[in-house]
């Protein structure tokens, strides 16, 4: 089998609007690729259309709807998958940061960060999933985040909602990875979107299109896991060492 | 509180390409052209900005909000049987051009640095070296939309709103958000350009060269402004056409040098910088040389190092460009780098240009025809603005003109006499929107 694959030319994106994802699809336009884009905002998913077929896509189908609503997840996944004829690559990109100090003393709002990162990307997941192994083929890209490692005070109501969704993820590559199908979680760290602009600038900030770029290669490479940038493998590693006992007393 | 965490409101120090003035202003970044207007509209003025590469204050606000374009970077459309592509604002002409050049296309102008959006090109209707044949960068741009505070959106063109679309080119981006645009782009069939580098003495050699080569396509001159003698006014004339011999046209790359940190401004003086003049004289052996070379190398030579205002140290710098009528140009332009080389004030990067008589359709375009000359110099105590207001005078005196994206201290004479044309201009702008630059030259003399 060859190491570099071709890349994926049937692609789903859901959270199409999303920085990082918009990213990878720009980069995947050129070589002639089929998209199926679901977001919630038809303006601007009608700008992200327009910018894939300029830059070369074959063709972009686009879809309206709030994720969120697990309801219409069975219909807007047939949906994508009867146009695009195959899905070969879905990435699922939405996600919110949400208000921690709000979050950890009210529990809609923590619902609500609940529901968007894990609960509704777990059933867009089970769909999936069962499609991919149907058809024995296909890449499931999520973008989850190295803030699932460990809970710190500072997000922890974030961070459990990307933890759940690791360990969800885990237990997906194990049933069906042995059916061909790669499942890839991505951890980014600290990335420069219009989620994190009012955030003060961190270490080893990373742009959207660089991973992006990492992102791609680790489909092509057909990895489980990427840490983005990939240094951080290296510093989460060490930070999941920390024992508790220390890390509870930890200015976080 | 919740709702200010969707804003950057913190005010920072968005800096011109100058680093002079520098002011505080809050900056919310647009990534949608449906983010504005803001949902949220600030109680400060508003101005929009893309890249920062204006060198003076038209591209900042004293505490006001800046709206920062370039996440509005989509590709909108091309036809490749015309070359007009439509695209967002923000977009700069590097992703522009890493888009075009692979299908075999070209910007139909550009200014010397690839690190403008779209929208900055226009609001400062910027030039290149094909100036004298091609004319302004608005005479490009067929087709926009302008979004203004009060939420309308038009779509202008030489028929559709007129009167906006000729206020807006040009117009320091005071007359609304420039949310799209279409540009008219030129064909090319290879990355190459052919060169021609002519060694001169003197400006009455630049012109007549100037005069001889009105075929050629771009056409520019590097002067020193430092030598005194034998030497002054000496360059070298530089000509090029995008060649037509056809070779596989690839993107490219990213540069890898950059300025790091501000450089101790003391190391450009005199003798430093006219060290440098004679190197860059003297690099060119013989009086004529012919090449091939990348259009990155002809066009942008400054971008393959990042950050290189850097090197005038933390004060920054100071721009000067004017254009003189051609009547007079010979006299003015002497005078201009006689009171220049007196000073001895540093200048390495002066550049001089005749400029054709393709009218632009801004209203408030500096580009004229005339001779132009551009230079800049370390913001250095009252020297430099002592030799800046020297140099207007000497301007105003020849009827000449001097160029907003550049400039840091016309006065609101000097500025009124340079465009008498503002007050017509002034019904345009939008209620909500002010500019440093636009402030300080409207100010009451």
């Amino acid at each position: 089998m060859p190491d570099i694959q071709q890349p994926p030319s049937r692609v789903l994106v859901l959270g199409a609007t999303s920085a990082i994802a918009m990213e990878v699809a720009r980069l995947l336009a050129p070589s002639g690729t089929r998209f199926f884009l679901v977001a919630r905002n038809p303006q601007k998913l009608q700008s992200v259309r327009a910018d894939l077929l300029t830059l070369g896509a074959q063709s972009v189908g686009i879809c309206t709807a709030d994720l969120r609503d697990t309801d219409a997840h069975a219909r807007v996944l047939s949906r994508a998958a009867a146009v695009l004829g195959t899905i070969e690559f879905a990435l699922i990109a939405h996600g919110i940061l949400g208000d921690q100090r709000k979050a950890q003393s009210d529990y809609p709002a923590a619902e609500d960060i609940l529901r968007t990162n894990f609960l509704s990307v777990v059933s867009l997941v089970i769909w999936l999933t069962d499609y991919f192994e149907h058809s024995r083929q296909g890449t499931l890209a999520v973008i989850s985040s190295v803030a699932g490692d460990r809970g710190r005070a500072s997000n922890y109501v974030y961070a459990s909602s990307k933890a759940g969704l690791n360990i969800f993820l885990e237990g997906v590559r194990n049933r069906v990875g042995r059916h061909g199908v790669h499942v890839l979680t991505i951890l980014p760290g600290f990335v420069l979107t219009p989620m994190t602009e009012h955030l003060p600038h961190r270490m080893l900030a990373a742009t959207p299109s660089e991973v992006a770029r990492r992102i791609l290669a680790a489909v092509a490479r057909r990895e489980d896991v990427a840490y983005i940038p990939g240094i951080l493998a290296i510093i989460m590693f060490f930070v999941r060492l920390i024992p508790r006992r220390i890390f509870k007393s930890m200015n976080l | 509180m919740p709702d200010k965490s969707s804003r950057n409101e913190s005010l920072q120090d968005f800096r011109s390409w100058g680093c002079y003035p520098r002011l505080h202003s809050s900056v919310v970044p647009l990534h949608w052209t449906t983010d504005f207007p803001l949902s949220d509209p600030p109680s400060t003025a508003m101005l929009p900005v893309g890249l920062g590469r204006s060198y003076g204050d038209c591209c900042l606000l004293d505490r006001g909000t800046l709206l920062h374009t370039p996440g509005m970077s989509r590709f909108l459309g091309f036809d490749p049987n015309t070359g007009v592509l439509r695209c967002e604002a923000g977009i700069s002409l590097a992703e522009l051009l890493t888009f075009a050049v692979p299908k075999g296309w070209f910007l139909p102008v550009t200014p010397g640095t690839k690190y403008v959006t779209v929208g900055g090109a226009i609001a400062n209707d910027v030039h290149g070296k094909n100036h004298h044949g091609a004319g302004t960068f608005g005479r490009h741009v067929p087709r926009f939309e302008l979004t203004r505070s009060d939420g309308s959106r038009m779509l202008c063109s030489q028929t559709e709103n007129p009167e906006w679309y000729c206020a807006t080119i040009g117009g320091l981006g005071l007359t609304g958000l420039i949310t799209w645009a279409d540009i008219q782009l030129r064909p090319i069939v290879s990355r190459k350009m052919a060169y021609t580098g002519t060694k001169f003495n003197g400006i009455d050699e630049f012109l007549a060269m100037s005069g001889a080569s009105s075929g050629v396509d771009y056409t520019v001159a590097w002067i020193d402004c430092v030598s005194r003698g034998n030497n002054f006014a000496r360059g070298i004339f530089m000509q090029g056409t995008h060649s037509t011999e056809p070779e596989k046209l690839i993107p490219s790359n990213p540069p890898r040098l950059s300025v790091p940190v501000n450089m101790p401004a003391a190391l450009l003086n005199r003798y430093t910088v006219s060290a440098f003049n004679s190197l860059y004289y003297h690099k060119q052996i013989g009086r004529v040389k012919h090449d091939a070379i990348d259009y990155e190398a002809f066009f942008y030579p400054l971008d393959s190092i990042l950050h290189w205002n850097r090197i005038y140290g933390r004060h920054g710098l100071l721009q000067f460009q004017c254009v003189l009528p051609v009547s007079d140009g010979e006299r003015g332009i002497t005078s201009l780098l006689r009171t220049i080389t007196a000073t001895g004030l540093a200048s390495f990067l002066a550049v001089i240009k005749v400029f054709g008589d393709i009218p632009s359709p801004g209203m408030m375009s500096f580009p004229r025809p005339g001779i132009t000359l551009a230079l800049d110099f370390p913001v250095r105590n009252t020297i430099s603005f002592a030799l800046l207001d020297r140099l207007a005078n000497i301007t105003m005196d020849h009827g000449g003109c001097i160029y907003p994206a550049k400039d840091a201290r016309m006065t609101p004479r000097q500025f009124q006499a340079f465009y008498p044309q503002w007050r017509q201009f002034a019904r345009f702008i939008d209620p909500a929107f002010s500019s440093a630059f636009w402030q300080r030259v409207t100010a009451h003399a």
